[in-house]
């Protein structure tokens, strides 16, 4: 037999080539362990994630951005549910993490935390929030762990209309009136500093970011992911005519990229720590959603069973019948 | 904008995509609150189906109003007092087995509905009917799906599912009772005869109904008059909020 | 909490286009074969016409577990244009 030392070892050397590890294989504890929870709470963010644009569904202000909307709205629901498959391919079964979100103990994208207040915010959230994600979502395409990474390819050519949908309505309120203006601008003030947020710490204060790269799960870090969503962004602010809300913002020539002011961490882990504006509504949402369903998905089960007791033993069909 | 004008093409045109539109919206409100993720992305395919058709009916409308009427006038500038929809279609979602006895009520009564305007002497009316077709009866099926699994469930999905179908059924009437608006597409041979579907619906539920181990209680039914504008009075909240952005903002394009 | 008997899980293939097989899409949680296979249309077609659709329990899958820790780990070293770091892709084309 070999030692476990050996094995982990060999099992490092293996990612590191590009290889995708697959469910059946043999994986270090901590690298399965580390998988479900980030699994998870992408999972649950993308479902939380519903909430504050779901907010604005019904007061959409064109029967075509309703419907775009909706989509949209609805994608990130199929994004959960790629997600919660590929994290149960690791042995964790999705109610079991549901159970966690509820009991507060499985964490979510921190940016869901904030209220959606007016229709410009759908562009903010869409440019914004859904650009931040993408950009670790295209890293996330080549993770070492095979469900994640064929789950993350499946979502990333589902986001690419997001964005520029949260951008359309951001560049017509733009262009529109000076209220619509007013309010595309209010919007990015409030959005920005959250979304930078949302690649989460510098690397050197995130303890586990070293070992993520080193299985390959994770393959840039949050600083590097930050500076090239703020690099991408500012030109696409500019091009509509709106000021992103950092007086110390600006392009440094010799670094071949955008300097920007300090972001308050300490806002970040307040809403980390529950505190944030909406903590409490996010999750009595999806607990109200999850024990108003209870007696549905118990109703579906008893029937499933009911008919499969009605049925002739499995594997012997009901007639002969030919092909 | 005058909606009520002298073509009665366009009257009915708004009749079918204001069933569409609200029940799509009520549909909507699911979004994000299902009782599982796969039964909430279902319920958003549904709704994204019906505000798709409305748009249809509507732009068909507008484009027969003309002087630069849009589909989003119709949805966003006429009052409650102007939509035609039957009352069914905007009763609030209750529970999942309220929105799924609205639903299977709706969709059977659907389904035959579109199936003869397939047939319309209006063409383009007829174009919007068969591709709404595919659509209506997979919705049908799916509405009959829940309906029987609620009904052959558990307890309490029975004892729920069974008052979900009693509360809806007094509003059924309507969908057979013809109005001004039906009758006219009647003569002109733009739609059914209403009534005439009544004796097929009965008998589609019916099924769904039994294989449920459910029963239809017998209801009187409401007087109800959605087609001539009348409507419950939860309508109103719906395009309240439905309706308030261009409202507030009546310069402002989206 | 938790229903007490989660709905089974269920592998979702699909055959996108005529002549094709049926490539695994996913997998989703449904109460009976019915369900899942409505379900899989509007998860993973999106209700695409034309596409055949099948679904098969996840408990139903035999997959091939090789205890031989070696095999796993010994990928096809001499066989480098297997690994997709062996093309070089200019970046104006992005992720691929
Ligand atoms: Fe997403
Ligand atoms: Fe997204």
């Amino acid at each position: 037999m070999a030692p476990t030392v050996d094995l982990e070892a060999r099992f490092l050397a293996y990612v590191a080539a590009e290889n995708k590890v697959e469910p059946k294989h043999w994986m270090p504890d901590a690298y399965r362990k580390t998988l479900v929870r980030q699994i998870s709470q992408h999972a649950h963010s993308e479902v939380v994630g519903m909430l504050p644009e779901a907010n604005w569904i019904t007061r959409a202000p064109s029967l075509r951005a309703k419907l775009i909307l909706l989509a949209k709205v609805q994608d990130e629901g199929g994004h959960g549910l790629y997600l919660y498959s590929a994290a149960e391919t690791l042995g964790t079964s999705r109610d079991q993490m549901i159970d966690d979100l509820l009991a507060g103990k499985a964490k979510y994208s921190s940016i869901f935390n904030y209220p959606t207040l007016t229709w410009a915010d759908m562009g903010a959230v869409g440019w914004l929030v859904d650009g931040a994600a993408i950009q670790n979502q295209v890293m996330l395409c080549r993770t070492s762990y095979g469900p994640y990474s064929r789950a993350m390819v499946r979502i990333c050519k589902e986001e690419s209309f997001h964005q520029r949908q949260g951008y359309e309505i951001m560049m017509h309120l733009a262009r529109g009136t000076q209220e619509q203006k007013a309010m595309a601008q209010d919007a990015l003030n409030r959005w920005w500093w959250p979304s930078l947020m949302m690649f989460g710490p510098s690397d050197d204060q995130s303890p586990n970011s070293a070992q993520s790269m080193a299985w390959r799960i994770k393959r840039k870090s949050n600083d590097d992911l930050r500076q090239e969503f703020i690099d991408k962004t500012v030109p696409q602010a500019e091009f509509i005519g709106l000021s992103i809300p950092d007086p110390d913002l600006k392009w440094n020539e010799e670094r071949g990229h955008y300097d920007f002011g300090a972001i308050d961490w300490s806002e970040f882990f307040a809403v980390v720590a529950g505190n944030g504006p909406c903590n409490t509504e996010r999750l009595e949402a999806r607990r109200k959603a999850h024990a108003e369903g209870a007696w549905v998905r118990e109703a579906a089960s008893a029937y499933a069973a009911k008919q499969s007791a009605r049925r002739p033993a499995a594997g012997l069909p009901a007639k002969p019948h030919a092909a | 904008m005058k909606w009520d004008t002298c073509d009665p093409s366009v009257q009915y045109l708004l009749h079918l995509g204001d069933d569409a539109l609200v029940l799509g919206h009520r549909l909507s409100e699911w979004c994000g609150h299902g009782p599982i993720l796969e039964e909430d992305i279902a319920l958003s395919n549904l709704a994204l189906d019906l505000v798709g058709l409305a748009r249809q009916y509507y732009q068909l409308a507008a484009q027969r109003i003309s002087g630069g009427c849009t589909e989003d006038h119709l949805a966003y500038w006429r009052s409650d007092r102007e939509f035609l929809n039957h009352v069914l279609v905007e009763q609030p979602n209750g529970d999942f087995a309220d929105t799924m006895a609205r639903q299977f009520f709706f969709d059977a009564f659907h389904v035959l509905q579109l199936d003869a305007l397939q047939h319309s002497s209006d063409a383009e009316l007829a174009a919007i009917a068969r591709k709404a077709l595919k659509e209506a009866t997979y919705h049908a099926q799916h509405s009959a799906d829940w309906v029987v699994r609620l009904g052959d469930g558990t307890e309490e999905s029975h004892r729920r599912m069974s008052a979900a179908l009693a509360r809806h059924l007094p509003f059924v009437e309507e969908l057979f009772t013809a109005a001004a608006v039906d009758r006219v597409a009647f003569e002109r041979g733009w739609g059914p005869d209403v009534a005439s579907l009544r004796a097929s619906w009965l008998e589609l539920v019916g099924e769904v109904v039994a294989k449920a181990a459910l029963s239809l209680p017998v209801v009187a039914p409401k007087l109800l008059r959605g087609k001539q504008g009348i409507h419950s009075e939860s309508l109103g909240f719906l395009l309240a909020e439905m309706q308030s952005l261009p409202r507030a903002y009546p310069d402002a394009t989206w | 909490m938790s229903t007490p008997d989660q709905w089974p899980l269920w592998e979702v293939f699909v055959r996108s286009k005529n002549g094709l097989s049926h490539k695994h899409s996913g997998s989703l949680h449904a109460p009976d074969a019915e369900m899942a296979l409505k379900n899989a249309r509007d998860v993973y077609t999106r209700r695409s016409e034309g596409t055949s659709i099948w679904v098969v329990p996840s408990s139903a899958i035999v997959a091939s577990a090789p205890d031989e820790k070696e095999v796993l780990f010994a990928p096809s070293d001499d066989k480098v244009y297997r690994h997709p770091t062996f093309y070089e892709i200019p970046d104006e084309v992005g992720h691929m």
